[in-house]
C-alpha cells in the first residue's frame, strides 16, 4: 500500500482523531466540574476513610457498620465479587463441559434435552432466571424445620451451614503442599502417559496424596470444628452460604453454561473423526486420544471464545443487586446514595471491573499461547 | 484540503455548542424553573413510579397516588391544568441527579428530609407532605412482640434507603446483632419476607401497613412491632438558589392543608364565589392577590383544589385504601401534624 | 457402530430415568397452568377486581386474571391507552423488519433503504406529531416497543461506528486511530453494561452543559450504542480477518482508492460472512435491554415487575414472569434458530446464498 504517500493526510487524521477524543473528554470534565462547583456537591475520593452506615450480611473480613469505612465496605463488595466469580468460571467449564459432550451423545433423549437446556436458558433473560432462581432457594424450609441431610448441615431458607474447621497456621502449609503436589503429579502424568503400565500412570498422581500428608505429619496441627447450632432466630457458627449467593451462583453458572456447552460441542465436533482413528490405530487407549489429541486440537478452537464467556460471567455478576446479593455494584450503589458521589463510585465500579477483564483475558492469552507453542 | 477545514470548523462549532457559556450574566430576580417550566408548558416531576400509595401506574398506566397528586397539584397551581405534566420515574440512584441536572423541575420521591442531604446534596426540601419512621413487621408465628427480641434476627431491608441507616443506628445503641437482607426491588423484598427468608421486614410503617394490607385474609398473620425507630418526614425536593420556586412548592402543599381545614373540596370548591369568609376568599383568589405575590394566577389554589383536591381528598383516595391510619398525618387540630401557616 | 447389550441396556435406562422425571415436572406444571389455574376473577361493587380467588388460589393453581388485567401495561407502559395501536404496529414492523433481514434473497443494498424508512416510519408513529397523530412524549413510551426500539435503534445505529472502528483497528498506517479503537473496544467489553447504564443516567447529565437535558430514554439509547459498539466492531473485525488479504490489493490494482475497495470489495464480503455472528449478538442486545429496569426505564422486564406492585395484585408475579419469558423465548428462539439456519447455509459452498432472481 501507499502508505508513504498518505503520510501528511494520516498524520492529519490522527492528529483531527486525537483532537476530537480529548475535546469530548476536555468539555465534559470542564462541566462536571462547572455543575459540581454551581451544586456545591462534594467531590473527590474523600469518603473511601468516612464510616460507613451499610448493613451488610455477608463478608469475608471483618466489618462493623457505621464503624468501618466506605473503602473497607467496597473492598468487601469487591471480595463478594470475586467470590461469585472465581467458582463461577470453574463449574461454568466444568457443566458446559458435560453438557457439551452430552449433546454428541448417542443417547437420543439425553442429547435432546441438553441441546432443549442450551435453547432454553439462552434464549432468556439472565435477570428473569436470576429471579427465578432466588424464588426457588426461598421455598426451601424455615431454620426450625431445616432439611439435615448430613450430620452438622443444615439446609434452610436462611441458606447452608456446614461444621467449619477452625482454621490452624498449619493448615495453610498443608494447602500449599497440595497445591504443589497438584503441579507435580501434572507434570509427571505428562511425562508418563504413554508408559505402557497402568501403574505407572496412576503413580504419577501418588504426590497429591503424599505431600500434603507429610506436612500434616510434620506440622500435627490441632483439628477443632465449630459446629453450627440454631439459637433464637438463626443458626451460629459454622460455615454459612447465604440463599443470595446460591441463587446468584446457580443462575450465572447454568447461564454460562449454556454457552460454554455450544462451545465445547464446536470445538470437539470441529476435530475430525481420523483424529479419533489415527489414535486408535497407533494403540493409544481412547482416554488418551481424548487427553493427547482431541483435547489439545479443540482447546485452541474453545479457548478464545470461553474467555469472552468468563468476561461475560464476570460482568453479569454485577446484577446480584436485583437479588439482595452485595456485589460490589450494590455496595458502590449504596454509597453513591448515601453519599452523593455518583462519578467517583461509577468510576470505581468500571475500574475494578476493568482490572478485573484485563487479568483474565492476559491470563487466558498467556494459556492459549502456550497452547499454540506447544501444537506448533 | 477545503474538505478537512470544512469538517474542522464543524467541529469547533460543535465544541461550542457544547461548552457552557462561562461568563454568566447576573442571575435573574424572577425563577428560572418557574420560567423554564411556563416556557416548555410542562411540570416534569421525578417520581418513584414503583411505591403503592406514592406513586405507582394503575392498569390504564396512570400514576396514583400522594406524590402522584403531589405533581398534579403543582402543575394546576402554575400551569392551570393536573394534566400539564410529564411523570418521570427514578430510582434511589438517579433520583438526585435528575432534579441537580434540571432533569425534572420537582422530586416528589418519597424521600427522608436529613440535614446531610440538604447540606451536601445542593438540594432543599420544600415542605413535608408525609410523616412516617422506621419500623417493623414480624409474623405473629414467631412470638416477637417488641424490637429488643430481635437479637440475632436477619431483616429485610432495601438498600439505599434511610432505614437501613436507622437500623444501623438502632442495633448498634442496643448493642443487638442482625444479619441485613438487602433487596433493591419491592417484590422481591415482600417474597423473601413471606417466604420466611427474614424474620423481620423493615422499612416505613406507612409502607409496611400497606404490605400488611395486601395480604387480605392473611394481613393478620403479621404483626407491626410497636416500636418507631426513626422519624421520616418525606417531602418534596427543588434546587437550592431558586427561592420563588422553593416558595411556590411549600405554598400550593400549604393551600391544599388549609383547603382542608376550611372545608373547601373539589367537590365544593365552586359553590365558595360569593362566600364571605376572608380565609376561604383569598384562598380562592377572591380577594387579594396572594397568587400574583407567588409569580402565578390568582386562581392557583382554586386550580389545585377544583383539580386535584385537599389533603383530606388525597389521603381518602391514595392511602385509605391501603388500610393506613391517618395518624400524624391528620390535621393539627385532629392530632395530627399538618399545620399550614395563614394565607394572607 | 459399537453396540454391545450393556451399551444398550444403559442408554434405555437412562432414557427411561429422564422421561420420568420429565413426565413427573410436566405434570406439576400442567396441574397448576391448566387444571387449578383462575381464568378471571369478579369485580366489585366499585368496579375494581376482587383477587381473593386468586389469593386463594396461590401455590395450587395460576392466577391468569393478572394477564387480562395488565397485559395492556405491560405490553405498552404508559403509553396512551387509545393510541396504543401505534404502539402495536410499531412492534409489528419490528417483527417484519427482522423476517426481512433474515432472509438471505433480501440481502442487497436496497435493504439498508428498508431499515432506515421503517425506523423513520417507527420514529413517526411512536412520536406522532405529523401527519395528523397526536404528539406522545418518549417518556410515556413503555413495554416491548421500548426493548425493540433500544435493541434495533442500538444495532443500527452503532453499526457504521463498529465498521469505522474495526476498520481503524486494521489501520497499519494509523497507530494512534489504532490505540483509540483498541481502548474504546476494550473499556466498554471491560465493563458491566449497567455500569455503562449508570454513568448514563448519573453522570451524562453532570457531563453536558446546562440546558442541554437529553431525556433518559435516550440516554439509555446512547449507553447501549457505545455498549453495541464495542461488540459489533469485534464481530465486523473478524469477518475482516476471514477476507484474504489479496481481495484488498486487487482491488488497489484496479485503481480503486482505499475507500472505495473498502465500499465496494471487503465490506460487502466481510460482512456477508459474519452475518449469523451479527444475528446472535443481536439476540444478546436483546436480553440485555432488560437491565434498563436498573435505571428505572419502562421496558417490558420493568412494566412487567410494575404490573405486580398494585397491592390487588400482589403475589402474582410467577405468571408475569412467565408471560416475559413466553415473549422473550419467542423473538430470541426465532432468531437463533434462523441463524443457525444461515451459518449451516454459509458453511456449505454449493448452495448459492443468493438464489439467482
Amino acid at each position: 500500500m501507499a502508505v508513504a504517500a498518505l503520510r501528511p493526510r494520516a498524520l492529519l487524521w490522527q492528529a483531527l482523531a486525537l483532537g476530537v477524543v480529548a475535546g469530548v473528554i476536555a468539555v465534559f470534565s470542564i462541566n462536571a466540574s462547572h455543575h459540581l462547583a454551581a451544586r456545591h456537591i462534594a467531590t473527590g475520593f474523600g469518603f473511601l476513610s468516612a464510616a460507613a452506615p451499610i448493613p451488610i450480611g455477608e463478608s469475608l473480613i471483618t466489618y462493623t457498620p457505621s464503624v468501618s469505612t466506605y473503602g473497607r465496605a467496597l473492598l468487601i463488595g469487591v471480595l463478594n465479587t470475586l467470590k461469585v466469580a472465581i467458582p463461577g468460571c470453574l463449574l461454568a467449564t466444568l457443566l458446559g463441559t458435560l453438557i457439551g459432550i452430552a449433546r454428541l451423545s448417542p443417547i437420543a433423549l439425553l442429547a435432546r434435552l441438553a441441546a432443549l437446556y442450551v435453547e432454553l436458558l439462552r434464549d432468556l433473560p439472565l435477570l428473569l432466571q436470576l429471579l427465578f432462581w432466588y424464588g426457588v432457594f426461598q421455598t426451601l424450609p424455615a431454620p426450625r424445620q431445616a432439611m439435615r441431610p448430613l450430620p452438622g448441615v443444615f439446609l434452610s431458607n436462611r441458606g447452608l451451614r456446614v461444621p467449619d474447621l477452625v482454621w490452624q497456621p498449619g493448615f495453610t502449609g498443608v494447602a500449599l503442599a497440595l497445591l504443589g503436589g497438584i503441579g507435580l503429579s501434572f507434570f509427571l502424568a505428562r511425562r508418563t502417559a504413554l508408559a505402557p503400565g497402568l501403574a505407572v500412570r496412576l503413580g504419577a498422581f501418588l504426590p497429591v496424596l503424599l505431600l500434603p500428608a507429610a506436612t500434616l505429619a510434620l506440622y500435627r496441627p490441632a483439628f477443632r470444628v465449630d459446629w453450627p447450632a440454631l439459637h433464637g432466630f438463626n443458626f451460629q457458627g459454622g460455615a454459612s452460604l447465604s440463599p443470595e449467593y446460591a441463587a446468584l451462583l446457580t443462575g450465572l453458572v447454568l447461564y454460562t453454561t449454556s454457552y460454554v456447552a455450544e462451545i465445547v460441542r464446536g470445538g470437539l465436533a470441529a476435530v475430525a473423526r481420523g483424529q479419533w482413528e489415527a489414535g486408535a490405530a497407533l494403540g493409544l487407549p481412547r482416554g488418551a486420544v481424548l487427553r493427547l489429541v482431541v483435547l489439545p486440537q479443540a482447546l485452541r478452537l474453545i479457548i478464545p471464545p470461553l474467555t469472552s464467556q468468563y468476561l461475560n460471567l464476570v460482568k453479569n455478576s454485577s446484577l446480584a443487586v436485583a437479588i439482595g446479593y452485595q456485589d460490589l455494584v450494590s455496595i458502590a450503589d449504596t454509597t453513591l446514595n448515601q453519599t452523593g458521589q455518583a462519578i467517583e463510585g461509577v468510576a470505581l465500579i468500571m475500574a475494578v471491573y476493568l482490572s478485573i477483564s484485563l487479568t483474565i483475558s492476559l491470563a487466558m492469552n498467556f494459556y492459549n499461547a502456550r497452547l499454540a507453542r506447544q501444537a506448533g | 484540503m477545503p474538505r478537512f477545514a470544512r469538517s474542522l470548523s464543524g467541529l469547533a462549532a460543535l465544541l461550542a455548542l457544547l461548552l457552557p457559556s462561562l461568563a454568566r450574566a447576573a442571575p435573574p430576580a424572577a425563577s428560572p424553573t418557574l420560567a423554564a417550566v411556563l416556557a416548555r408548558g410542562v411540570l416534569n416531576c421525578g417520581v418513584a413510579g414503583n411505591a403503592a400509595g406514592f406513586s405507582l401506574p394503575d392498569s390504564a398506566g396512570v400514576m396514583r397516588g400522594i406524590d402522584a397528586d403531589g405533581c398534579r397539584a403543582i402543575a394546576a397551581a402554575v400551569l392551570g391544568d393536573q394534566k400539564k405534566l410529564k411523570f418521570v420515574p427514578t430510582t434511589t440512584e438517579n433520583r438526585f441527579t435528575a432534579l441537580q441536572s434540571g432533569e425534572i423541575d420537582v422530586l416528589v420521591r418519597e424521600t427522608t428530609w436529613t440535614l446531610g442531604r440538604e447540606a451536601s446534596l445542593g438540594l432543599e426540601f420544600g415542605v413535608i407532605n408525609f410523616y412516617d419512621g422506621t419500623g417493623f413487621m414480624v409474623k405473629k408465628s414467631s412470638g416477637v412482640t417488641s424490637a429488643r427480641d430481635l437479637d440475632g434476627a436477619t431483616i429485610c431491608v432495601e438498600p439505599g434507603t434511610s432505614t437501613e441507616l436507622a437500623i444501623a443506628d438502632y442495633f448498634r445503641v442496643n448493642a443487638m446483632k442482625y444479619t441485613p437482607v438487602e433487596i433493591q426491588d419491592l417484590q422481591e423484598i415482600h417474597n423473601a419476607f413471606l417466604s420466611g427468608r427474614c424474620d423481620a421486614y423493615s422499612t416505613d410503617s406507612s409502607a409496611l401497613a400497606g404490605f400488611r394490607f395486601t395480604q387480605g385474609a392473611h394481613a393478620e398473620d403479621f404483626v407491626l412491632l410497636p416500636e418507631l425507630i426513626s422519624k421520616e418526614p418525606l417531602g418534596p425536593m427543588v434546587r437550592k438558589g431558586d427561592d420563588k420556586w422553593f416558595d411556590i412548592i411549600r405554598w400550593v402543599s400549604f393551600a391544599e392543608i388549609t383547603a382542608e381545614e376550611l372545608g373547601v373540596s373539589s367537590r365544593n370548591v365552586e359553590s365558595f364565589h360569593d362566600t364571605t369568609n376572608p380565609d376561604i376568599r383569598r384562598l380562592l383568589g377572591l380577594e387579594g392577590d396572594l397568587g400574583k405575590a407567588l409569580g402565578l394566577d390568582d386562581q392557583w389554589a382554586f386550580n389545585v383544589i377544583r383539580q386535584v383536591g385537599n389533603t383530606g381528598e388525597i389521603w381518602q383516595r391514595n392511602m385509605a385504601p391501603l388500610g393506613l391510619p391517618r395518624g400524624l398525618n391528620n390535621l393539627w387540630n385532629r392530632g395530627g401534624l399538618l399545620f399550614a401557616p395563614p394565607l394572607r | 457402530m459399537r453396540s454391545s447389550l450393556r451399551v444398550r441396556v444403559f442408554s434405555a435406562a437412562v432414557t427411561l430415568a429422564l422421561a420420568l422425571v420429565l413426565l413427573d415436572g410436566l405434570w406439576h406444571f400442567f396441574s397448576w397452568a391448566i387444571v387449578h389455574a383462575i381464568w378471571s376473577v369478579p369485580r366489585g361493587a366499585d368496579g375494581a377486581p376482587d383477587t381473593d380467588l386468586c389469593r386463594a388460589a396461590i401455590g395450587r393453581g395460576a392466577c391468569w386474571a393478572v394477564i387480562g388485567e395488565k397485559f395492556r401495561f405491560i405490553l405498552f407502559g404508559f403509553y396512551p391507552h387509545a393510541l396504543q395501536w401505534r404502539s402495536a404496529i410499531v412492534v409489528a414492523l419490528f417483527v417484519l423488519l427482522f423476517a426481512l433481514s433474515l432472509n438471505p434473497r433480501f440481502w442487497r443494498p436496497a435493504l439498508v433503504a428498508v431499515w432506515l424508512a421503517v425506523l423513520a416510519l417507527v420514529a413517526v408513529l411512536m412520536w406522532g406529531g405529523v401527519f395528523g397523530l397526536e404528539f406522545v412524549a418518549a417518556d410515556q413510551w413503555g413495554g416491548l416497543p421500548i426493548t425493540l426500539i433500544l435493541a434495533t435503534f442500538g444495532l443500527a445505529l452503532s453499526f457504521p461506528l463498529a465498521i469505522l472502528v474495526a476498520l481503524g483497528r486494521r489501520a497499519s498506517g494509523l497507530p494512534v486511530i489504532r490505540w483509540i479503537a483498541v481502548a474504546y473496544v476494550e473499556l466498554i467489553r471491560g465493563v458491566p453494561l449497567i455500569s455503562l447504564l449508570f454513568m448514563a443516567s448519573v453522570m451524562l447529565p453532570l457531563f453536558l452543559p446546562e440546558g442541554i437535558d437529553i431525556n433518559k430514554l435516550l440516554r439509555a439509547q446512547l449507553a447501549f450504542i457505545l455498549f453495541a459498539g464495542a461488540y459489533l466492531a469485534e464481530v465486523v473485525r473478524a469477518g475482516l480477518q476471514a477476507l484474504p488479504r489479496g481481495q484488498q490489493e486487487a482491488a488497489a490494482a484496479l485503481g480503486l482508492s482505499y475507500w472505495q475497495a473498502t465500499r465496494l470489495v471487503v465490506l460487502p464480503q466481510a460482512l456477508r460472512h459474519v452475518i449469523p455472528m451479527l444475528v446472535n449478538t443481536f439476540i444478546g442486545f436483546f436480553k440485555d435491554t432488560s437491565l434498563v429496569l436498573i435505571i428505572g426505564i419502562f421496558d417490558l422486564m420493568t412494566t412487567g415487575r410494575t404490573a405486580t406492585l398494585e397491592p390487588r395484585w400482589q403475589g402474582f408475579g410467577n405468571e408475569v414472569y412467565l408471560l416475559l419469558a413466553a415473549i422473550y423465548f419467542a423473538f430470541c428462539f426465532a432468531m437463533a434458530r434462523i441463524s443457525r439456519l444461515l451459518e449451516r447455509r454459509l458453511n456449505e459452498p454449493h448452495l448459492p446464498i443468493v438464489e439467482p432472481a
